[in-house]
């Protein structure tokens, strides 16, 4: 059932379930195995750039000024116990919908030679895994967003676990029981909420009061998830395991949207509904997030492999995003939600970079390169332009997104912006020293003479990554227009539930 | 006299008695004849199941209502669905024998009889029919030295456990004057005034029950016994034979001695956490995948027996969607295995499945269906169960329980995913030889049931409520 949609047509689920349409097509491939990969190859590809296609609607008909949900659909999953299927976008997730559905196709293209084994289960894993992403932001209904929250492991240990380096398995195994040990107890949240609304519309869910007792319980079950997903220091080793051993299009999606489920999580769920518990973790949170960002850019500085290198990047640049949304003011919010659409592009095309010498010379070790601006001045160029976002050079997208979490994190408090941004010194430091030493000094090693600049379809690639980049970096609100209403809403809905939560208490003391 | 209410019963086991004289009578092997008739004597009595009035009767000793309606129903589908593994599995085996459909019914009846008792003295007699005709088939492959021993094991241990049971309901009787649920429930009303006699008469019922159902600490023999008895007996055994002696004690827990209440719970909680400690931590050093799925079968009743913990309506709706999504699943599972044969032998080693998902591509993606099912992954039927019986416990404010539950299901993950592993990521062994027709069938709709459960449970969900309703009247 549609409501007033903009659309017109159930733009939601169509983008959502289509590529189980492209599965269902890859499975009945037939032939002799070189034909079927090509088969699969095109299939998959044509499926998601039509995926993307009809997502780019959501686009177009996004009303900037609507703070609530939109392209609405709903229909009776058990009405008899408030569940159902509902479907919708607000400001918070509608860039993260088209942000799934645009690097879908990039990871195709970018497996296209680099994988060669049994191609078409990997583009149906793939083509899966987009089904999983974008059903989780677009779904309004709590226990439909779970059910999506955990799909996206399946295909993903899959793709970790098959097409993945030589400690696959440890990585893969590693990356599913994390995040499900801090899902299940979410779902003890979500049973609990449940229990109290007797819905799990995530629209009621907003509207129900929880005790600041219960909140306090109900923040932690959120925080075991969604700070696994971010991930979060002490509990972001998976996720160094799992960016290495992945194969490159595997990396992109993690870096690209997985780690955008954590923080999107607490935006969802944990500061619009606890309110209370929210304010009363802030500290904890700011604690965790600066820990996160100068830690883990230090150890950043020390690894020798560049997938470990720009994995332990995402965790610091993931920091700053925990940072900008527990500081619940407008500037750090939006900077959060901008720094998440930042580094998914950043980080994607990084791990795409790395993929391309990592097809040509099947090793990622930082020692083995050097000297490469010789030999490929388009490669170094196109990686020259992703680390300057890393590092959040003003121009490209990385510099709007700290400069608003800084922006906002000064309100709260002056040590943690200035802790903060010390981890962007930190930032540069190591983006710039593993850009010299695999761009820039002597080409001395004798296979890396032959080595081939990026070929057309590695240029097709990059190009919509690059551009995306440059246009986040300086025309930023055509993007914050999309989350901005819902941003000052949530703002505001926070103030009030605060306001609300300190007059019942100075009222509860003032009558004994 | 109240015949009708117990025509499934009768019709069932006259039907076995044909069945069995058939047999008899048939000079050429009639094992295929035999239980496809025992597949139709299941159907017909699912159809008289239905259609049975709600009632007690044979003076107040057998009762029929929506609840022993749901758990029949449920336990003919589990000896329907493992009656079909066994066709195939035992020709190849050479133990395809006439016998083996009728002792499935005659154990069904027995069954049957367990839903419906409304006296500890018909559930005494349901258990032990259930039991007689279950050692018999653990051993039915005689000229094999571990389905002897599993045969033998099975009995002797499952005949203390009666004793046990029989002990419990004497002192029960002793200290309440009564077999009858119903008068029982009248004598014992008080939770502050029990006799101690009592209660310990309940543990001794307890304990007897969970030994069937393998809860710890009464599970050693179920490792032993579903690795030697012939793969669709085990299938059978962590099927029907788990939901009957479940719905007994749900029925037992909250008739006779539902007032108090108060006085079990503890009980019920600590075995419940005995048994997902045990059945998710013992299971990862299995190598062998009828003892992975034992192990399995025990974690399973823990997380069951949260619901029976809870103490509430909604409790034993969860139990009830659980049972039902165990049962579709280990079947599925038990066909998978049973699919499991090179050049004419069956295997059982969970390194034998490497390499399964480029051999036979549906068969991997079934099983990885039924693992990510057991470990409550969404959007599988497996999730489900655990949903609704945790959601019991967080109702009934068990937030110990709930948290131990969904811990233990991370590490019953572990070796799920092991599995998976071992089908996806490690090299290709030989293929498997060739599935005959009613495999598939049963891995296919078994397979396909588990996947799509959670999109459309309300009937199911529908007929639990009720099923739990009429439990507490």
């Amino acid at each position: 059932m549609i409501e007033a949609n903009a659309a017109g047509f159930p733009v939601l689920s169509l983008v959502t379930f289509l590529p189980l349409l492209g599965v269902a097509i890859l499975m009945t491939l037939r032939g002799d195995d070189e034909t079927t990969a090509q088969n699969a190859r095109w299939t998959a590809l044509w499926t998601s750039l039509i995926v993307f296609l009809m997502s780019l609607v959501l686009w177009t008909r996004f009303d900037l000024h609507e703070a609530g949900y939109q392209f609405r659909e709903s229909a009776d999953w058990l009405p008899a116990y408030g569940i159902g299927y509902r479907m919708g976008v607000d400001g918070i997730s509608v860039l993260f919908v088209l942000l799934s559905t645009a690097l879908t196709p990039v990871c195709i293209l970018a497996s296209w030679d680099s994988v060669r084994a049994r191609v078409r289960e990997y583009m149906a894993a793939f083509l899966l895994l987009e089904t999983m992403m974008v059903g989780m932001f677009s779904a309004s209904d709590f226990l439909l967003f779970y059910f999506f929250f955990e799909g996206v492991l399946i295909p993903m240990y899959l793709i970790i676990g098959i097409w993945g380096g030589p400690r696959r398995v440890y990585a893969s195994l590693k990356f599913f029981l994390y995040t499900f040990a801090g899902s299940v107890l979410m779902l003890l949240s979500l049973l609990a909420m449940w229990h109290q609304a007797g819905s799990t519309d995530i629209t009621t869910l907003l509207h129900t009061p929880f005790s600041p007792r219960m909140q306090f319980w109900l923040f932690l079950g959120f925080l075991a998830a969604f700070a696994v997903k971010v991930p979060m220091w002490p509990v972001h080793t998976w996720l160094p395991d799992a960016h290495v051993e992945a194969p490159t299009a595997g990396s992109v999606i993690l870096a690209g949207v997985l780690l955008k489920m954590g923080a999107y999580g607490f935006l969802r769920f944990s500061v619009p509904m606890l309110p209370i518990a929210a304010q009363h973790f802030a500290p904890l949170m700011f604690a965790l997030g600066v820990i996160a960002v100068i830690y883990t850019s230090l150890v950043a500085l020390a690894q020798e492999d560049m997938k470990k290198l720009i994995a332990y990047s995402s965790v610091a640049h993931m920091g700053v995003v925990t940072i900008g949304i527990f500081t619940f003011n407008i500037q750090g919010i939006d900077g959060a939600l901008f720094q998440m659409i930042s580094h998914g592009v950043v980080s994607a095309a990084l791990f795409l970079c790395v993929g391309v010498i990592y097809d040509r010379m099947h090793t990622r070790e930082i020692a083995r390169y050097g000297g490469l601006a010789d030999r490929m001045p388009a490669y170094a160029f196109v990686f020259m332009l992703f680390t300057m976002a890393s590092i959040g050079l003003p121009g490209t997208s990385g510099f709007v997104g700290e400069f608003l979490v800084l922006v906002g994190a000064f309100q709260v408090n002056l040590w943690l912006a200035l802790l903060g941004s010390f981890g962007m010194v930190l930032g540069a430091a190591y983006m710039l020293y593993l850009y010299r030493r695999v761009i820039f000094g002597q080409l001395v090693r004798p296979d890396l003479k032959s080595i081939l600049d990026l070929s057309p379809r590695e240029m097709v690639i990059f190009a919509p990554l690059a551009i995306l980049t440059i246009w986040l970096g300086i025309y930023p609100s055509s993007f914050t227009s999309f989350f901005g209403a819902t941003v000052s809403a949530m703002v505001d809905q926070h103030a009030q539930a605060l306001n609300l939560a300190h007059a019942t208490t100075k009222l509860a003391g003032a009558v004994p | 006299m109240s015949w009708g209410l117990a025509t499934p019963e009768i019709v069932l086991a006259i039907s076995a008695m044909a069945i069995l004289i058939g047999g008899v009578l048939q000079k050429r092997d009639s094992s295929l004849i035999c239980t496809m008739a025992a597949l139709g004597a299941c159907a017909i009595t699912a159809v008289l199941v239905i259609g049975t009035r709600s009632d007690v009767g044979f003076y107040g000793l057998f009762v029929s209502d929506a609840f022993s309606k749901f758990a029949k129903l449920l336990i003919l589908l589990g000896t329907a669905l493992c009656a079909i593994l066994s066709l195939d599995y035992n020709q190849r085996q050479g133990i395809g024998r006439f016998e083996f459909p009728v002792l499935m019914l005659l154990s069904t009846v027995g069954m049957m009889v367990m839903a419906s008792a409304n006296n500890l003295m018909t559930l005494y007699m349901g258990l032990e029919l259930q039991s007689l005709a279950i050692y018999v088939l653990a051993a039915f492959a005689r000229d094999d030295i571990r389905s002897s021993e599993a045969g033998l094991k099975y009995f002797v241990l499952s005949a203390l456990a009666s004793g046990l049971l029989l002990y419990g309901i004497s002192l029960t009787y002793g200290f309440s004057g009564s077999m009858d649920f119903i008068h029982i429930a009248q004598a014992v009303t008080n939770p502050a005034s029990v006799s101690t006699g009592l209660i310990v008469g309940i543990a001794f019922v307890i304990a007897g029950l969970a030994f069937k159902l393998s809860a710890v600490p009464f599970h050693m023999w179920t490792p032993d016994v579903y690795e030697g008895a012939p793969t669709p007996v085990t299938a059978f055994m962590s099927t029907a034979p788990k939901v009957a002696p479940f719905v007994v004690l749900l029925r037992v827990m909250f008739g006779p001695f539902g007032h108090i209440a108060i006085q079990w719970q503890p009980i019920i909680i600590v075995v419940a956490i005995a048994s997902m400690l045990l059945g998710s931590f013992a299971a990862i050093a299995q190598t062998n995948i009828k003892r992975l799925m034992a192990y399995s079968s025990i974690g399973h009743m823990g997380y069951a027996l949260i619901g029976l913990a809870a103490g509430t309506q909604t409790g034993v709706r969860g139990v009830l969607v659980y049972l039902l999504t165990y049962v579709v699943m280990s079947a599925g599972v038990f066909a998978c295995i049973v699919a499991m044969r090179r050049r004419g032998h069956a295997i059982e080693n969970i390194s034998d499945l490497g390499g399964l998902a480029k051999n036979d591509p549906t068969l991997a993606i079934l099983m990885t269906i039924f693992m990510l099912s057991m470990g409550g992954i969404p959007p599988f039927a497996g999730f489900a169960g655990k949903f609704f019986v945790f959601e019991a416990a967080v109702d009934a404010g068990m937030w110990t329980l709930a948290i131990i539950g969904v811990l233990t299901s991370v590490v019953g993950l572990f070796y799920y995913l092991r599995v998976i592993k071992v089908m996806f990521f490690d090299p290709s062994e030989a293929p498997f030889d060739a599935r005959s027709g009613s495999l598939s069938f049963v891995a296919m709709a078994t397979g396909v049931f588990t996947l799509v459960f959670f999109f459309f449970p309300a009937p199911f969900l529908g007929a639990a409520t009720t099923a739990a309703k009429a439990l507490f009247g």
